[in-house]
């Protein structure tokens, strides 16, 4: 046979479409995923039984209820507890990424002696034995030298028994210095004593308010707690309830919200007393609650009517006065409106005067324990142990002034000043820190002037952190003693910020413990006992559990089966009119401590000449800003206007940006009186000309390579500024430039 | 016959706050994968992804709303013809007629990426690493989605192993016919201001059959004809008109045309 071009021709072109037309192309498309797919390490995750646990969340102070879905000994997803009072079903971002938490690289997987210098990272294995005599043995020789009061602790919360094992450590050992992470807390309870006699949680009917004015609070950006916010703004949607936001920025809150009031920043208290000044001018309170319910009305009433008129108000604030009197008198025709404050997330404690005024626009509308209103919450009283007995050393350390200055002649009200320590430290005064303490907690990174904390740190002599992930805390200490993570760990958590029904729910061990972790609360325990004496007598517990179960009693019950306990004195709305101040009323003013209504700004730091603008920070919800940082499904949903590559972009007005000749996206230098970062820029609308915004939670340093060292630590661009009266740290902003880099 | 299901979803933007627990819940229940850095959002995996958009007002006029994305599971002109699915060389997805769900088959795709080039709405990603977990983490990977590889495209499915599951339990049981809240997406279900709904859109007892009807419902580029299944309502105007390209002296948008 003879091959011509023609049969050449057709025998190609037979075949091709032969080949077209059998299932061969198909099977080779298919066949070629498979070839390039089926690889040994792409995991396959193991199928199993299923099951579910339910817990608490503790990773914020919202304290939800969890359900976590077990495939045989794996945790797999969590998600919200149905029927959980707190959250009833809702869960956050941070909540549904706890397991890159617990299985995640940043864990601290057994107990580090530190070989190297401070923050070096280098560390050395040790066991549970050696950890804890090694802690022991340290105390134990401080306390021989009568040097008890010169060991610290700082610890995120006083609640709940972990954190009571802890205070009651200190107190038998003999140093008054425990410190708790500053916060909204610390200024919301002393408003409630001066003003309702009680110093308590506040409780916020916000399922019931129908007109929230809200002073710079985040309410759906991280403040109270979270799911349950978020849950109250939907019901405000729902109930065509109406929000009012004022602050400087165009926050999440703030878009959704109905009215937004672009403050000038720092000003928020002065608009306070400015829809006061309208409130009692027009006649607008309650005056039953007034008449009957409070003293000290006519103090406030000529503080404001003096100086806070609604012309004023305007000038400071940079608000219309015609819209200050509009929202003045919407306000007061609510039928059920409710005042809030505490910045952003609330992680400032801030000013006692400004939290004194929202206050008082609340009693002014008489919305003091009612249905809608706000209360003082008395959380349920099952931590009842009997009493320290202290020992000559224990009771003289006892005795000695705090070294942050709380409760002295100067900051009578105030229970904690942590803020205050960096600068106690480095001052030299003789009874500085030889020992301090860590727990549930993260002052490296969240608090003000890192530099300056850092700096204070490096001279205390010895630093245990008892953090479950190697934060930057633990990062810089000499010794950790890794806790179980929440997930691993038993836990009584006490009622949320905000919460007016108080709940006590409870943590449980969804995993067993993945790494060589013990309970905090055992370590304590196992402290005690071997310091000896009366602090092991202080400490009759063989173990935590025993502690937890014996200090419930019979509420251990409910909380295992339940997985919430709530309180069976609780009466929803009882409108209880008898307050526990001196005067059994609603003290606007007390004439007893002298202490009258009263405003005074908090300057921030900075020369307007030098740092002509205003840097203020912001928390978003997608970045946890607080002792946890965020896991990488957080980090991923941060948009790309906050975070690109390692940069973090501050929001500018593009007025501002126009005028210091800043493009979108350009790098620039960010300086403060505390120090600079080099930064990218946003342009954004939604931001009041004049003022930068940086986001929280970022500019890590330790955790995993998700997190580290991407963007800029706020903290370290901004240092404390105290409020007068309380020694609070109240640093709404500082001063800053913004320079071409 | 009884009516086929065309499950849906429909979004109220104006209780969307942004906080993206839609997110984390979609990557926590399908085993979407992350990397050291994930600020290139056209190479970051997000099934769900929230979008922000502004009114472009200057101060203090401008405004912020939040739009979740999901994969629209779209069913074109006539049912089944979704932008993806008629391109798709390899069958690799599908079209259900029975749920209206658009599937992703990751051991069919051979990763041309046609589909993601024909989506008008960047709702697919292509895995161009492998998915590494760090040590220790692949213990919370859900069995019930398999991880994908390298050089196959991924998207949001609505949770349809959710569908799979919940139907061998109603078979167990001896019915037919899920209730409601028997199938609910990882999103619906995480939202803590509850402004996702889903269900079936040809259900009149579902919630979404009834929030699809708001005078303030809008679909995403809906002129394109793709016939999306996921709905959003906004009480805000220029939020609605967001939903769509409009020529600037064009009147007010047309209202929102339902198929089905």
């Amino acid at each position: 046979m003879k091959i011509d071009r023609r049969s050449f021709l057709s025998f190609l072109i037979g075949g091709a479409a032969g080949t077209a037309l059998s299932p061969m192309p198909l099977k080779l498309t298919d066949d070629s995923s498979i070839w390039t797919q089926m690889w040994p390490w792409t995991p396959v995750p193991e199928d199993g039984e299923i099951s579910h646990v339910n817990s608490t969340c503790t990773l914020c102070p919202g304290h939800c209820g969890i359900t976590v879905r077990k495939i045989n000994d794996r945790a797999v997803k969590i998600e919200g507890m149905k029927g959980h009072p707190v959250n009833d079903g809702g869960i956050c971002l941070l909540g549904l990424s706890g397991l890159q938490l617990l299985y995640g690289p940043a864990r601290v997987k057994t107990p580090l002696k530190r070989v190297g210098a401070r923050g070096s990272g280098r560390w050395k294995k040790i066991s549970w034995d050696a950890a804890v005599s090694e802690v022991v043995k340290q105390l134990g020789d401080l306390r021989a030298e009568g040097k008890s009061h010169s060991v610290g602790l700082i610890t995120g919360s006083d609640r709940g028994t972990v954190s009571q094992l802890f205070a009651r450590l200190m107190t038998a050992y003999g140093s008054p210095n425990v410190m708790r992470t500053p916060s909204m807390l610390d200024s919301y309870e002393l408003t409630l004593q001066l003003t309702q006699g009680t110093r308590a949680l506040p409780g916020f009917d916000f399922e019931n308010a129908d007109f929230i004015l809200s002073f710079g609070s985040g309410i759906i950006d991280g403040w109270g707690s979270p799911v349950r916010m978020f849950k109250a703004f939907s019901g405000w949607r729902s109930n065509h309830g109406k929000v009012v936001q004022i602050e400087p920025r165009l926050s999440r809150t703030a878009a959704k919200s109905d009215r937004w009031i672009p403050v000038k920043p720092g000003t928020e208290g002065v608009l306070a007393l400015g829809l006061a000044h309208v409130i009692i001018k027009e006649a607008l309170y309650n005056s039953d609650f007034i008449d009957n319910y409070s003293v000290g009305f006519e103090d406030l009433k000529r503080l404001v009517l003096d100086k806070y008129s609604p012309d004023n108000v305007a000038a400071i604030t940079a608000i219309d006065h015609k819209d200050i009197v509009t929202l003045a008198r919407d306000f007061a025709a609510a039928s059920k409106p409710l005042a809030i404050c505490g910045r952003g997330r609330g992680s400032v404690a801030g000013s006692l005067d400004e939290f004194m005024a929202v206050q008082a626009l609340n009693a002014l509308v008489g919305n003091i324990n009612k249905k809608g209103g706000v209360r003082a919450v008395s959380e349920i009283d099952y931590i009842n142990w009997p009493e320290v007995q202290m020992d000559a050393v224990a009771a003289a350390g006892m005795q000695r002034e705090r070294l942050d200055g709380a409760g002295s002649k100067k900051y009578p009200d105030t229970r904690y000043l942590l803020n205050r320590l960096p600068a106690a430290i480095s001052s030299g005064e003789e009874s500085s820190l030889a020992a301090l303490l860590v727990t549930g907690a993260n002052p490296l990174y969240t608090m003000p002037g890192s530099t300056a904390v850092k700096k204070a740190m490096a001279g205390i002599g010895f630093v245990v952190s008892f953090s479950s992930y190697m934060d930057e805390t633990a990062q810089n200490a000499d010794l950790i003693l890794p806790n179980h993570t929440y997930l691993e760990r038993f836990e009584d958590v006490p009622t949320p910020f905000g919460l007016q029904q108080p709940v006590t729910s409870l943590a449980r061990p969804v995993v067993e413990p993945q790494f060589n972790t013990q309970h905090v609360g055992d370590v304590v325990i196992r402290i005690a006992k071997a310091l000896g004496g009366s602090i092991a007598g202080a400490f009759p517990w063989e173990g935590y559990q025993t502690c937890l179960k014996e200090t419930l009693g019979h509420k251990w019950e409910t909380l295992i089966t339940k997985g919430f306990l709530l309180d069976d004195n609780y009466r929803a709305f009882a409108r209880q009119m008898k307050f526990d101040t001196p005067s059994g009323k609603f003290e606007f003013a007390n004439k007893k401590t002298g202490r009258v209504p009263q405003f005074a700004p908090i300057k921030i730091e900075g020369d307007a000449k030098l740092y002509p603008l205003i840097l203020v920070p912001y928390d978003s919800f997608r970045l946890a800003g607080d002792y946890i940082g965020s896991p990488p499904f957080a980090v991923k949903t941060v948009e790309d206007t906050v975070l690109k590559g390692k940069d973090v972009f501050v929001e500018l007005n593009p007025e501002t940006a126009r005028a210091l000749r800043l493009r979108e996206g350009q790098h620039a230098i960010l300086s403060t009186p505390r120090g600079q970062a080099k930064v990218k820029v946003h342009w954004f609308d939604g931001i009041r000309p004049g003022v930068v915004a940086l986001p929280r939670g970022l500019g890590h340093t330790a955790y995993d390579k998700y997190l580290a060292e991407k963007g800029v630590n706020f903290n370290e661009l901004i240092g404390p500024v105290e409020d007068p009266g309380t020694g609070w740290d109240a640093a709404w902003g500082i001063m800053a430039k913004l320079t071409k880099a | 016959m009884k009516k086929a299901k065309r499950y849906g979803m429909v979004i109220d933007l104006d209780k969307c706050t942004g906080c993206g627990s839609c997110m984390a819940a979609c990557m926590a229940e399908n085993n979407v994968p992350f990397r050291e850095d994930e600020s290139n959002k056209l190479l970051s995996i997000t099934w769900m992804r929230v979008y922000k958009l502004t009114n472009k007002k200057p101060f203090p006029e401008t405004d912020v709303c939040y739009l979740p994305r999901p994969c629209m599971h779209c069913a074109g002109q006539h049912e089944g013809h979704s932008p993806c699915v008629s391109v798709c060389p390899a069958t690799a997805t599908d079209y259900s007629m029975k749920t209206g769900i658009v599937s992703q088959i990751y051991t069919r795709c051979f990763g041309c990426r046609y589909c993601m080039a024909s989506c008008p709405y960047h709702a697919r990603y292509f895995n161009w690493w492998d998915p590494v977990w760090p040590d220790g983490m692949e213990k919370y990977l859900n069995p019930n989605v398999s991880p994908r590889m390298r050089g196959v495209v991924e998207k949001c499915s609505f949770c349809f192993h959710r569908y799979q599951l919940a139907k061998e339990k109603a078979y167990m049981e001896g019915r037919r016919e899920l209730e409601e809240d028997e199938y609910q997406t990882s999103c619906t279900q995480a939202c803590p201001a509850d402004a996702i709904t889903f269900g079936d859109l040809n259900n009149p007892q579902h919630a979404v059959y009834k929030n699809k009807k708001s005078p303030n419902a809008f679909r995403l580029l809906e002129r394109l004809g793709t016939n999306p299944k996921v709905y959003y309502t906004s009480s805000r105007e220029w939020v609605r008109r967001s939903g769509d390209n409009y020529l600037k002296n064009e009147g007010k948008p047309a209202k929102a045309v339902h198929h089905g």
